[in-house]
């Protein structure tokens, strides 16, 4: 798969339109690694000049910031805002809500300006710009359910642009009975992700896959690579792996456009 | 003789407002503890929030039964006031229902007639509202931190309302001119007949009574807010002002870091260079916060706000999922141990004495700190735009930063991002494999 690296571009004297950000999780979990590069077949039909940072991109600090190591995160964000600036990056886009937040939020105030995007907001501007398509006759007919990633909606406000996407889709959406700013959090965010919950009488990804799972979906949507593992254990803590399957809207969209 | 009973009228309406102040300069001490930050920008944002939110009540509506309900007490006691302006200038004056002079009979009808109904609408929700507390099985208000006080608080708030609001029906019901006149007792007048048999001088001495309970019930009410989950009635209009306009994932940098992290990071600094004159005594920044003071002033005044109504808990996926993590009571603590902190610095002439507590440990634990996923469920759900999540995030700095305390996976994790650039043990130059798998 073509994925071009910044350095590669810079030694050929190109600036690419737009920085695809891919997170660590993008980058490393195997789960996380689909999504990616379902993302990139999107990129790659839509025509969109590309590049990555690849082995030059680091840990944005998010995870460390949200434990509490502010000397980390700023460490971690000093060091990707050289290399960003280095190569004069203006426009950044990623798949992970958590970077998109740090980026967007967080790497101003230490000297890193850029326009950041969630993947979901990029690709619905490549459709509002006409350059991209979804084939709305694969997956008609399923019934979908989206799960609002914490660092998306309430961090952000952004409720919407997965929302259109996944209508363009021709499929059913049905909505949890918490959703938007009232979504339930799959439980990765502030670090969880890395570390065993405290004492309780029940894990949270488990909490949400059920009101998942009452809507009766044939697909859970989501829109973080953290997310999508949550609730990945859910259905499989639910048993419910042959009916239910959960994936990123953007390998829904490489699905149904074939890619 | 004759003046004695303005006179002493002035003196209860005086140490009443007296006492109220003393507790407000306190309050505003308190709060001022905190560490400054500043929200004195985007003002024209500031205000629309407070007009939306504090005044029209615009968050409170998500539930609606209790949003509503909600509206008609806040409707009440505000409109109720002017009637309250009436008494305490027939109290200073010694005239009766002055209003009804100055206003016409028309109007004051008009105006009294209104309040009745307010009052008995404010009687019945108020009513409900104890009937959720106590009778109903509402999660929110039987949560461990509601035991003792704050329970007896949130009664005693609609016990005195409800004794308010009937003292102000029975004073009309039992003032024979105004129920004579017949204009503006829309409620009271179903409630004379219960004083049927009672003389005219009986009547009178039942309405003074109640007039000089009911304002005499205002001023302690008035003075009880201080002590009161009941506070957030003055202070959600400076708190909704107040609050965090930024997008609510972004958490701040903190620039004492900064500072530092610019020195590791610059080849030309000197690591071992003398610090610069007159700094050699700079006691180093607390990174975080462990007690009260370290936190900001709006973070405190977070705290004096909440009114335990427990929406942000309700919401929050540690609580729902049994853990020992509640949004309410990391404000709740705050403030409690704040209080201490104050009534220290009173009996200690002015400066606060170590007492060897702090919030953290003694108020809140990591166990509570460590359970939070940072969702800003309670940031989005609360009513008057108190931040929970902000004291959790510092006090987790404060664990991380100063005593290295955070949990071992999550050093192992930090441990990782230093070493390879990702939470993960992976090697950096593997970061594109992915683009070659599948
Ligand atoms: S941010 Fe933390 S405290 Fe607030 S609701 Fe989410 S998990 Fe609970
Ligand atoms: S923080 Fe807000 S939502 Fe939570 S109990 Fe206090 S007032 Fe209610």
């Amino acid at each position: 798969m073509m994925v071009p690296t910044m350095a590669d571009m810079m030694a050929q004297g190109k600036q690419p339109e737009v920085l695809f950000w891919v997170g660590a999780a993008g980058s490393y979990d195997d789960r996380a690694k689909k999504i990616s590069r379902a993302f990139v077949k999107i990129l790659h039909q839509a025509k969109v000049d590309f590049a990555v940072l690849g082995t030059e991109e680091s840990s944005t600090g998010d995870a460390a910031k949200r434990a509490g190591n502010e000397f980390l995160f700023q460490m971690q964000a000093m060091m990707n805002i050289e290399v960003l600036n280095g190569y004069e990056v203006k426009k950044i886009v990623t798949c992970d809500p958590h970077s998109f937040n740090t980026l967007k939020n967080e790497y101003p105030g230490l000297g890193g300006k850029y326009e950041v995007f969630h993947h979901t907001q990029f690709i619905q501007n490549l459709i509002k710009e006409g350059r991209l398509k979804i084939d709305d006759t694969t997956l008609k007919g399923k019934r979908v359910t989206f799960h609002d990633p914490c660092y998306l909606g309430r961090a952000n406000d952004v409720y919407e642009s997965p929302r259109e996407l996944i209508k363009r889709l021709g499929v059913n959406l049905t909505e949890m009975k918490r959703n938007k700013s009232t979504a339930l959090c799959c439980g990765a965010g502030g670090a969880q992700m890395f570390k065993d919950a405290e004492k309780g009488d029940k894990e949270i990804n488990v909490l949400r896959t059920e009101d998942a799972l009452e809507t009766k979906p044939n697909i859970i949507a989501t829109g973080c690579p953290y997310c999508n593992t949550m609730m990945t254990d859910g259905i499989k803590f639910k048993e419910k792996e042959a009916e239910v399957v959960v994936k990123d809207i953007a390998e829904l969209i490489a699905e149904a456009n074939k890619l | 003789m004759q003046y004695l009973p303005n006179i002493i009228f002035a003196l209860a309406l005086a140490f009443g407002l007296g006492f109220f102040v003393m507790n407000i300069r306190k309050l505003i001490r308190n709060i001022n503890l905190g560490k400054d930050v500043n929200r004195k920008d985007k003002k024209p944002e500031r205000l629309k929030n407070m007009i939306k939110i504090a005044l029209g009540q615009s968050k409170m509506v998500k539930r609606p039964l209790s949003g509503f309900l909600h509206i008609i007490v806040y409707v009440g006691f505000i409109i109720i006031n002017i009637e309250v302006l009436e008494i305490i200038i027939d109290g200073l004056f010694g005239s009766h229902r002055i209003f009804q002079e100055v206003l016409g009979d028309g109007f004051y009808a008009f105006l009294i007639g209104f309040f009745e109904i307010l009052a008995a609408l404010v009687f019945v929700a108020v009513v409900i509202f104890w009937l959720r507390r106590n009778v109903s099985n509402i999660k929110r208000f039987l949560s461990k931190e509601m035991k003792g006080w704050p329970k007896k608080d949130g009664n005693n708030i609609l016990y005195f309302e409800m004794v308010l609001m009937t003292l102000f029906l029975v004073m009309n019901a039992t003032d024979v001119h105004f129920q004579q006149a017949g204009i503006g007792n829309p409620i009271s007048q179903f409630i004379t007949p219960l004083f049927d048999g009672f003389s005219a001088e009986g009547l009178h001495t039942i309405e003074r009574t109640c007039w000089w309970i009911h304002i005499l019930g205002i001023l302690v009410f008035l003075n009880y807010l201080y002590y009161s989950k009941h506070l957030h009635i003055l202070l959600a209009f400076p708190n909704t002002y107040f609050a965090n306009l930024n997008a609510k994932g972004q958490f701040t940098n903190l620039d004492s870091v900064t500072t530092e992290v610019k020195l590791m990071m610059d080849p030309d600094a000197d690591p071992y260079a003398a610090p610069p004159e007159g700094e050699e005594e700079a006691i180093p920044e607390k990174f975080g916060a462990s007690d009260v003071a370290d936190l900001s002033w709006v973070q405190l005044m977070n705290a004096y706000t909440c009114t335990e109504c427990g929406r942000c808990t309700s919401v929050c996926p540690a609580n729902l999922t049994g853990k020992e993590l509640s949004p309410r009571k990391i404000m709740m603590d705050t403030r409690d141990r704040l209080e201490e902190v104050g009534r220290n610095i009173d009996a200690n002439k002015g400066v606060f004495v170590d007492d060897g507590k702090q919030l953290l440990n003694d108020y809140i634990s990591p166990e509570e700190l460590w359970a939070c996923t940072s969702c800003n469920a309670c940031v989005e759900e609360c009513p008057v735009n108190i931040d929970p999540l902000s004291i959790i995030m510092d006090m987790r700095r404060y664990l991380v930063m100063e005593e290295s305390a955070a949990p071992q996976e999550l050093n192992m994790m930090m441990t990782n991002i230093e070493n390879n650039g990702a939470p993960w043990q992976y090697n950096q130059q593997d970061r594109l494999n992915w683009a070659n798998e599948e």
